[in-house]
């Protein structure tokens, strides 16, 4: 019967601060938000000391091999998001989301072929995260660029401007998901170097771990503010090159050869 | 009609205490659902009329931090929510914890509030 | 000069009934197909990963386009000082407001989630051009709503000056932002031109005048009011500059694209090879939406037709729909290139091959459906309020 006793008191003058401080915040929100790609005071949370990337060396990338693609889906549950009853395949292959794939390329001058895994390169400057209208897309202090699906009012703006045709617009309902990965029609999404992961120490992405237990190690993996880090002394030892060098975007992600 | 006596009066006290015990207890009677984990706990992550009144606020909170900062140190995650209100079926199967009468849709078809968490979200715990 | 007086639209005729009945009709099956599309997601839909933007985003742009035109004008007569066009300002501005409505409206509802609406309006990426055209129509709706009240009520006449002037420099910066958001996409190779802003605000100019000749004349006719000759004959020919201006245009993006070597594959792909998006082009941009309006516009044989002025109208608006769509559509369809000197063999996201859109039934309804809010809108607002001179008769001195 007391029960409700324990209700919190929200006494007047609180009520009335609080609301100033709601309308406060609802002005600087835009100002806010800008600044949200900094690191948190207290110390929890990702830090701009760490930048996370990858260097993929397309001499490794084993023709027919999709396993990091399959590992991918796995870890974000991406292999749970279905085809609707009665689509049309060939229609579905284009709308499934995908977050890495594999491309196989012919050099028109020596008709030399390489394989390469193509996903979000965690740009430095992203194009989609100056597009998106409301800040839906950003990058974290880590480097890591996301979707805030919170926020993502489903215009697709990102995925016009992304160089890499990164992202994938969510078409239909999505029955089940995975805990790490959220999913729900109408938004946005693509490769956030499996974030949760890092957030949890595992310091490897699901995609470079099942690329080297399949013995290839073509994608490695670590941050690359780190000079004792396996990917920048794989940087340092051999030349590698950015997609699109020529949009000045200094991408996270580098290959070498191709 | 105008005036009561005192026996009558005692009787009316009396229904209205007894009325108001058993709607009190109605309020503060525990939502959570039988079978699940949290049954069997004394507490939640918080007091429970804590929870009750800012669960909405914690989990935005922790939201903005988790998605923008990285940071999933806070107590407060949806996931553990999930894994810790929902029940199983009679064949053992988990049931959506906002599906009808459970955990989360019980107080929000009464309170006439939309949760849009579970558009996106995992609405059954993960099996490990 | 003599005086003018303004009356709301009559309803007398059958024609504006029957007229607001088929808009109705078309509205609501607009409704039907926003529902089947949202309720099921964009897989109903022809869009896919590859083209992420379709029909209802040709739609819109082209209305948003064509609603900062429909203001012209107004400004030809408050800022220009056209004592003819002065008369048309205050349906000029109800059309320019309808049309930025119906395009919006297309556009939101297209959104993977317009419930999230509020978001959009209360959280701003300042670096994003799609923030500042929140901002821009917003603001295009007060300006120039404050406009129309300058124009209607004696007591805002001191303001009509200024405020004329303010909602023309404000409608040339929505279609600049408008023009941007493709200009800023460096990305895709038909959209890496500086000369997409400007290009837009001449469309606009070009689209705008021939959705407003249409409704005038539309307008007039549903309730048996007459259009001097006069008039007619001088938005025909401001028609007939913004045509051949839109054309010039034209040229000069293609001529500019065809001089840089990285841009000759996009060229070849609009001008040559493109299919159906060529053929769009030369027979729906350059022939329908050009040519033959021109040919409507100066040829001396059609030169008091009436129904060459209407039928040049429909047809700058057709070429012009196909011109959005060229860029809208075609500019996604063709390839990226991702990595020079290499041809893609595989991939499964379809890198490397021109995408295919076919564009779904409800998709089309949607963006009708736009088009029709507008003239919803005109219609209901004329019908209210004293927007259309009683009499748009010759003036005996000029």
């Amino acid at each position: 019967m007391s029960d409700c006793k324990q209700q919190p008191d929200m006494k007047r003058r609180e009520f009335l601060s609080n609301t100033v401080v709601a309308a406060g915040a609802v002005t600087v929100a835009p100002g806010v938000l800008l600044t949200t790609t900094e690191a948190k005071a207290d110390g929890k949370g990702v830090s701009s000391n760490t930048r996370w990337g990858m260097l993929i060396d397309t001499n490794k990338c084993a023709d027919g091999c999709t396993s990091c693609v399959s590992a991918c889906d796995k870890e974000n549950g991406i292999d749970l998001v279905k085809k609707p009853e009665g689509h049309d395949d060939a229609m579905w292959e284009q709308q499934r989301p995908q977050w890495i794939r594999k491309v196989k390329l012919r050099d028109t001058q020596s008709s030399v072929v390489s394989n390469l895994p193509l996903m979000c390169q965690h740009c430095e400057h992203p194009p989609c995260v100056d597009v998106c209208p409301t800040g839906a897309s950003f990058k974290r202090a880590d480097g890591i660029v996301m979707v805030d699906r919170h926020i993502c009012i489903g215009c697709r703006y990102c995925m016009m401007a992304c160089p890499y045709k990164a992202r994938s617009f969510i078409h239909a309902d999505v029955a089940e998901q995975v805990v790490n990965s959220p999913r729900g029609k109408g938004c946005v999404e693509s490769c956030n170097l499996c974030a949760h992961r890092l957030d949890a120490g595992q310091g490897n992405t699901a995609c470079a771990e099942a690329c080297a237990k399949d013995g290839h190690n073509a994608i490695v993996f670590g941050d690359l503010k780190d000079p004792n880090s396996a990917v920048s002394k794989a940087l340092k030892s051999q030349p590698s090159r950015q997609l699109r060098e020529d949009l000045m975007l200094n991408t996270g992600v580098r290959y070498t050869n191709v | 009609m105008h005036r009561l006596n005192g026996l009558k009066r005692i009787a009316v006290v009396m229904m209205a205490g007894i009325l108001l015990s058993i709607s009190a207890a109605a309020i503060s009677g525990s939502m959570v659902v039988e079978g699940s984990k949290a049954a069997g706990m004394k507490d939640c992550v918080a007091p429970t009329m804590d929870m009750r009144r800012n669960h909405m606020d914690y989990l935005k909170h922790q939201r903005d931090e988790v998605v923008h900062q990285g940071d999933r140190s806070d107590k407060f995650a949806l996931a553990d929510c999930v894994s810790c209100h929902a029940s199983k079926d009679k064949q053992g199967h988990p049931v959506p914890v906002n599906a009808k009468d459970q955990f989360c849709d019980s107080c929000h078809d009464y309170t006439a509030v939309n949760i849009t968490c579970f558009q996106c979200h995992r609405k059954v715990p993960e099996e490990k | 000069m003599e005086k003018i007086n303004y009356r709301e639209l009559g309803c007398e005729s059958p024609r504006f009934w029957t007229g607001m009945g088929v808009m109705a009709f078309l509205i609501l099956l607009a409704l039907v197909a926003v529902y089947h599309m949202e309720h099921n997601g964009h897989y109903v839909t022809g869009m896919t990963n590859q083209v992420v933007w379709g029909l209802p985003h040709v739609f819109a742009i082209f209305l948003i386009v064509a609603a900062s035109g429909a203001l012209n004008v107004a400004s030809i007569g408050s800022v220009f000082g056209g004592p003819m066009y002065k008369p048309l300002g205050r349906f000029s501005s109800i059309l320019a407001v309808a049309l930025l409505a119906g395009g919006l409206m297309v556009l939101v509802l297209d959104l993977g989630r317009p419930d999230r609406l509020i978001i959009a309006m209360t959280k701003y990426n300042f670096k994003s051009i799609f923030a500042w055209n929140i901002y821009l129509y917003t603001g295009f709706f007060v300006i120039v709503g404050l406009y129309m009240w300058a124009m209607i009520d004696r007591k805002g006449s001191k303001m009509y000056r200024p405020l004329g002037i303010t909602a023309f420099l404000w409608r040339l910066a929505l279609t600049t932002g408008t023009g941007s958001i493709f200009g800023f996409l460096v990305a895709r190779e038909a959209y890496d031109a500086a000369v997409m802003a400007p290009m837009f605000i001449i469309m606009s100019f070009s689209y705008g005048l021939a959705f407003f000749i249409i409704t005038l004349m539309a307008a007039y006719w549903w309730d048996d009011r007459h259009i001097g000759d006069l008039r007619i004959a001088k938005l025909r020919k401001l028609l007939g500059v913004f045509v051949a201006a839109v054309l010039y245009f034209a040229l000069v993006y293609h001529l500019t694209n065809l001089y840089i070597t990285q841009h000759h594959g996009i060229e070849s792909f609009v001008l040559l090879e493109g299919g159906v998006y060529t053929k769009m082009f030369w027979i729906g941009q350059v022939l329908i939406g050009g040519i033959i309006p021109l040919f409507l516009i100066y040829s001396p044989a059609f030169s008091t037709s009436r129904f060459a002025i209407l039928a040049a109208s429909f047809m700058v608006l057709l070429g012009g729909f196909f011109q959005v769509y060229i860029i809208v559509i075609g500019g996604q369809a063709f390839p990226m290139t991702m990595f020079p000197g290499k041809e893609v063999i595989e991939s499964s996201f379809f890198d490397g091959v021109v995408s295919s859109y076919i564009p779904t039934v409800s998709e089309a309804m949607l963006g009708v459906g736009g088009i029709v809010v507008a003239m919803t809108i005109v219609a209901v607002v004329a019908r209210m309020f004293p927007m259309l001179p009683d009499s748009l008769e010759d003036p005996d001195n000029i």
